[in-house]
């Protein structure tokens, strides 16, 4: 009951779809898969050994966990209760934004407890995936266009948009947190004076330029590397029968770099759905800034299961999305990656 | 004779239009190209800006370095207002030394494999490691926090290292995979065929093949072990906490006042190193850091 283990959702479903085709083969060759097979198990076995130790394990135990009641201080006799189990009542109590009380039972969670941010936290992860990944694509696809060009200095520009790529996510939240500060250079450039961390938009739009700093430079090089895989003769082709930079773009450029860049935002995306650094440094996840991550964080130290539970939630739903990623958009990562490991011997 | 004159100049025009219009395309992209300098590079320099200027003029935005001091470098690792970034410093070099260093030793074997051998479950493995790179940390901390209590780890350096390892050997096998597809094998059996025995053809001719992709796949591992904040803010303690968490919690003489100067020394000191090493192997480090996407 309480024990009981759902499947272990690590495998990526990318895999389930491409099955290895080996054409018509002579027996040698298949002894030498074989021989090859065994090989390869030796090898790969720390490696999956040490992710098992340091990835399923957890999960496995945080979904346990998050069958069974926090241990507390039983309010009716004041002894210390060790728990017990709890069915799915930590993830109704989540869904639902209900808080137990002293009899057992449960209400709505009062304004302002963490039970009762589950739905604005998951909103605000959603607006800051949305927005940041939307615009750091568009960016990115940009960067990437221009860095794609030949002119003097290019290398120069390719060296640095590593430079807020390299910077540590803790430091880069110090520094905008300055940079936006009430007295601070932002508003100075702008003559503004907004309260940039005091209010929700200002501090929303805080987090998000921050991240789209940070990472723009990430997808821009993604969408370069698939820049420079289309040939330049396509392109020589399609002037010469006359098409227009933009049917240049639509029909040659979009097309052709669509994998690379469906992987790109897939990679975005799912590390946007998990963003932590930034907001809690930033704005301590005030003013509705709270994501999903940091409200397991501090669920913690009120309780480990109902964290477990909602580690468990945010975990299904960067799964759902990258299921849908890889299922629907075509963002096909194994094969992308594993593409040119078949037809080599 | 009059219309072969006309129709030379028709063409001077035309050619003289092509080149303007030459001009103007380029024109735009060193436009574009200084728009995306100030914007990577602004921010970054006004955090050194930042870092050399006087205390008491923290609120100055003039763009230019002006007051400047070696201060707040300083004041970075004092002591006196309990940030122990000095110790940090070491914590976060020596995490990500044995961080990076088990992930090679153990996901270099596993990138061999998954590049140069033919087995079933190849494209299971594949997606089973980078799974495992995407996998978000919040899942994890939940249940390390409770054994890591349980056990008497809290605060400790295996506490930090072992979380790490789930996010720094994923990438190290999916880069080194990338990097060992790429490399001319053939080599090895030339140099057998030419009388080399498998110790002498590994040695010398795949491991100075294999040297840079190593190296790079190791830079990368060491960055993502130095950046990692969400476990460590929670597993650590003030003795073993790296640069991140104590950037993060900086403390100043006034609890309500934010040091950013001495705090901008500190970001200085944590990023320039790793610049230097980025701008140092930037070919290399875009090819690792692209592998997984493209290829």
């Amino acid at each position: 009951m309480a024990t009981e283990v759902g499947p272990t959702p690590v495998k990526t479903p990318a895999s389930g779809g491409t099955p290895i085709h080996h054409g018509p083969k002579g027996v040698g060759e298949d002894n030498k898969i074989l021989s090859q097979g065994k090989w390869a198990s030796w090898l790969l076995a720390p490696t999956i050994i040490a992710l098992a130790v340091v990835i399923v394990y957890p999960i496995i135990s945080a979904i346990v966990m998050s069958f069974q009641k926090d241990a507390g201080l039983d309010p009716a006799t004041g002894l210390f209760t060790a728990g017990g189990p709890a069915g799915i009542q930590n993830y109704v109590n989540w869904i639902a934004q209900q808080c137990g009380t002293a009899d057992g039972g449960t209400v709505a969670c009062p304004p302002g407890t963490l039970g009762a941010q589950f739905w604005t936290a998951t909103q605000t992860t959603f607006i800051f995936t949305i927005i940041t990944v939307t615009l750091e694509t568009i960016l990115g696809f940009w960067m990437a266009m221009i860095m794609a060009r030949s002119f003097k200095g290019r290398s120069l520009v390719r060296a640095a948009v590593l430079v807020p790529w390299a910077i540590p996510t803790a430091v880069t939240a110090q520094l905008w947190l300055f940079i936006f500060d009430f007295q601070g250079i932002a508003n100075k450039l702008f003559n503004a004076s907004i309260l940039w961390t005091g209010s929700e938009w200002p501090a929303k739009w805080a987090v998000i330029i921050a991240d789209t700093w940070k990472t723009t430079p990430f997808m821009a090089l993604l969408i370069l590397a698939g820049l420079q895989m289309i040939p330049a003769e396509v392109y020589e082709a399609a002037k010469v029968d006359g098409a227009s930079a933009w049917q240049r773009f639509r029909m040659i450029t979009l097309p052709l770099v669509k994998p690379a860049l469906m992987v790109a935002i897939l990679f975005r995306t799912l590390d946007a759905l998990r963003m932590f650094d930034l907001p809690y440094i930033l704005t301590g996840g005030a003013n509705n800034t709270t994501t999903l991550s940091i409200l397991v964080i501090n669920q913690i130290r009120q309780g480990f299961n109902s964290a477990a539970a909602l580690s468990t939630i945010t975990f299904i739903i960067i799964f759902l999305v990258a299921f849908i990623f890889v299922r629907f958009l075509g963002a096909n990562v194994v094969e992308q990656s594993g593409a040119t490991g078949k037809g080599k011997k | 004779m009059s219309t072969g004159t006309a129709l030379r100049a028709e063409q001077d025009r035309g050619r003289r239009a092509a080149q303007n219009k030459e001009k103007w395309a380029q024109g735009r992209t060193y436009i574009s190209a200084a728009v995306i300098l100030i914007w990577c590079l602004a921010p970054a320099y006004w955090m050194v800006v930042v870092a050399f200027r006087e205390v008491g003029f923290t609120y100055d935005t003039s763009i230019f370095p002006t007051h400047v001091t070696l201060d707040n470098f300083i004041t970075a690792f004092d002591t006196s207002f309990g940030n122990r970034f000095g110790q940090a410093l070491l914590n976060s070099i020596f995490i990500g030394v044995v961080v990076t260093a088990i992930s090679l030793l153990i996901g270099v074997f596993a990138a061999y494999a998954l590049a140069r051998l033919n087995f079933r479950f190849k494209f299971l493995v594949l997606g089973f490691i980078l799974g495992a790179s995407m996998f978000p940390g919040v899942a994890l901390i939940t249940p390390l926090f409770q054994l890591f209590t349980n056990i008497g780890w809290m605060g400790t350096y295996q506490a930090l290292i072992i979380p790490n390892i789930s996010f720094v050997l994923p990438l190290t096998v999916y880069t080194m995979t990338s990097f060992f597809r790429e490399m001319p094998w053939e080599l090895e059996e030339s140099a057998r065929v030419d009388g080399c025995t498998q110790g002498q053809a590994f040695r010398k001719v795949i491991m100075p093949l294999a040297a840079p992709a190593i190296f790079t796949t190791a830079i990368l591992a060491f960055i993502s072990s130095w950046n990692e904040f969400l476990i460590a803010s929670q597993l650590s303690s003030d003795a073993t906490q790296p640069v991140t968490v104590a950037i993060a919690n900086f403390a100043g003489a006034q609890p309500q006042q934010i040091p950013y100067t001495a705090i901008m020394a500190a970001g200085t000191i944590v990023t320039i190193p790793l610049v230097i090493l980025v701008l140092v192997f930037q070919r290399k480090i875009v090819a690792g850091l692209t592998a997984g996407a493209v290829k």
